[in-house]
């Protein structure tokens, strides 16, 4: 990379990322972290400039797994785009469908049953268990805790895909939810396993932070790396348990109340530091927290229809206008804007993605920190490149 | 949080000659925007973030739309004095004929933003800023300097779109590569003549490839 193809240009006033200035000795190095480095989850790039082992300069480079997703979802039908919702962040397509979901009934008034309701809601919150499990498994996969954490979490991980197979015939490209409802129903024999195996998951959680809470390498690696400001946590648009490791709280289900979200106890764990371990702690924390509402859930799931009788599905062309709808899905504010002009295909279809948002600040968080901490920092803002680069 | 003629009206207080424009929304959700002269936006997101009521410090969404230019055609009567003859004489008469007439309202390209409050817990604040057209004067202020969460989406934006943001630190082609032309989220965007063919084209593809071989003979294309 040559050194041109950086640039900054200095503008006052903007909340930029502080300047660090070199030490004086030797020579600056600068280093292509990727697009193939195993610790990028996938193709990305960060472009470094280290002087010694202090990263002094770091910018990102998007765009390898880029095939234009919005472009596709204006040239289908609305109903079309919701298999491709999978796709963007595929480790938890479920979120990606509610949020797109309700994003076309906001734009139509479509009604959702109180059955999908809850549908809605168990598969959602079991998405961000299966999610945060994996993270914090990847987070000490790139600690140098090779293999053990991550297999513990990809063990709890499939009971949870296991359902989400059987419940909608695929693991992870779910293309469960419809607009108004879901797809199919189900079988009180799944709300049984579902519960087992949620009944299975406090123990999971304990165990996983026995292990690691109080590991003396964790604490010394995470406490004080890579810590965002809560200011500008809330000016970059950081969501999710980014933001509130920062200690905003700001959690979407409390604040829209979408869904049914209001019917259920449950509290928003907040961060202290804003370092890579309260990131960590407060996925911890959320998955405790899901279990909860998982519990709440399924004591009574209502009888009934999970798609609404009255919902449009043939010839389905929403009236002009326009809508956002947004979720709080395991990694952000996962958004939907919508301009419908009357016919079969929106006029414009955009995801809000809080993988690519999040990274806003990476560059802010890293600057002066040791090259090594840099991979950890980066494991610790929990990103896909599918929705990174949609 | 307050409607959209109330902050309407708060902006026009806080920023004379803002020219603030409700657009309704006919959905049933109803988030009606606010249309703002592009040249107060710095000063208007300014007030936005920085005002006690709306305190809209977070924004969530950032993009661009493309209107294309649309040609509108509308019938008119026109009386014109034509030489004609009547009963054997050549006279000048009045006629009365319809014409179409055809003219063109220029398209443009929008940013759109969506501002919520975090501390307030409110929101959505939907404002829009227009270009004055899609080919030569397309720049609208960059709002980077009021929320960082800008930086990246303008990016997009400019680089999908087209929409060139003045004032960003850091306006370059984010998901593109550096050296494509063109922006494939316009909406009379074409694919260009230049991808691999397969190595053994057949069908579609077989008709598509000997097109482009006739095209790099005659020198059209480079490639």
């Amino acid at each position: 990379v040559s050194a041109s193809s950086i640039k900054t240009e200095k503008l006052a006033g903007w909340n930029r990322p502080p300047v660090i200035e070199s030490d004086g000795e030797g020579e600056l190095l600068e280093v292509a972290m990727g697009p193939h480095h195993p610790s990028t989850h996938g193709v990305f790039r960060m472009d470094v400039v280290l002087d010694g082992e202090r990263v002094i300069k770091l910018k990102p480079v998007f765009g390898y797994l880029h095939r234009n997703h919005e472009q596709l979802g204006e040239r289908q039908s609305y109903l079309a785009s919701m298999p491709y919702t999978d796709r963007l962040d595929y480790f938890c397509s479920l979120t990606n469908n509610w949020a797109y979901a309700l994003a076309v009934e906001k734009l139509v008034g479509q009604a959702v049953p109180e059955r999908a309701e809850y549908l809605r809601v168990i598969l959602a919150e079991l998405t961000r268990i299966q999610n945060h499990a994996s993270t914090i498994g990847f987070l000490l996969q790139e600690m140098g805790a090779s293999g053990t954490p991550l297999m513990y979490a990809f063990r709890e991980r499939e009971k949870i895909l296991d359902l989400f197979e059987s419940l909608t015939g695929s693991r992870m490209m779910c293309n469960y939810m419809r607009f108004g409802g879901c797809r199919v129903d189900a079988s009180p024999a799944w709300i049984e396993a579902t519960r087992k195996v949620v009944s299975g998951l406090p123990s999971f959680v304990d165990e996983f932070e026995n292990f690691l809470m109080t590991n003396e390498i964790l604490m010394a690696r995470c406490q004080g790396i890579g810590v965002l400001k809560p200011d500008l946590a809330v000016n970059a648009g950081i969501s999710g348990p980014m933001l509130r490791a920062t200690g905003v709280n700001y959690d979407i289900r409390k604040v829209d109340h979408y869904g049914i979200y209001d019917r259920f106890k449950f509290r928003v764990p907040l961060g202290d530091h804003g370092d890579i371990y309260d990131r960590y702690m407060v996925r911890m924390l959320e998955m405790r927290e899901s279990i909860s509402i998982l519990n709440q859930a399924l004591k009574d799931v209502p009888a009934g229809p999970v798609m609404d009788p009255k919902a449009k599905i043939r010839n389905f062309r929403p009236k002009a206008g326009e809508s956002y709808g947004r979720i709080e899905a395991p990694k952000g504010e996962l958004g939907f804007y919508l301009i419908s002009d009357g016919s079969p295909n929106p006029y414009r279809y955009r995801v809000r993605p809080p993988s690519l948002i999040n990274l806003t600040v990476l560059e802010d968080i890293c600057l002066g920190s040791n090259v090594a901490d840099v991979v950890l920092i980066f494991g610790s803002v929990d990103i896909v490149l599918g929705e990174v680069d949609r | 949080l307050k409607s959209v003629e109330e902050i309407k009206a708060a902006i026009e207080a806080a920023v004379p000659g803002a020219g603030v424009k409700v657009i309704s929304n006919p959905a049933p959700i109803a988030q009606h925007s606010l249309l703002i002269d592009a040249q107060h936006a710095v000063a208007v997101a300014e007030f936005l973030r920085d005002d006690e009521d709306l305190a809209l410090d977070y924004l969530s969404n950032v993009t661009g739309v493309d209107y294309l230019d649309k040609e509108i055609s509308e019938k008119v009567k026109v009386t014109r004095q034509v030489p004609k003859e009547v009963d054997g004489v050549q006279q000048i008469v009045d006629e009365t004929v319809e014409e179409t007439r055809k003219h063109v309202e220029p398209g443009y390209l929008e940013a759109v933003y969506h501002l919520f409050s975090v501390a307030k817990k409110h929101g959505p604040v939907i404002v829009r800023f227009r270009s004055a057209n899609r080919s030569d004067q397309v720049e609208l202020p960059s709002l980077t300097p009021v929320w960082r969460s800008a930086e990246f989406q303008e990016r997009e934006v400019f680089d999908l779109f087209g929409i060139v943001f003045t004032g960003h630190p850091d306006l370059r082609r984010i998901l593109m590569w550096d050296e494509f032309k063109d922006y494939p989220m316009r909406r009379d965007y074409v694919e260009p003549d230049d991808f691999e063919y397969e190595p053994t084209p057949h069908d579609d593809v077989l008709k598509r490839a000997q097109e482009h071989k006739a095209k790099v003979a005659a020198g059209e294309v480079s490639q």
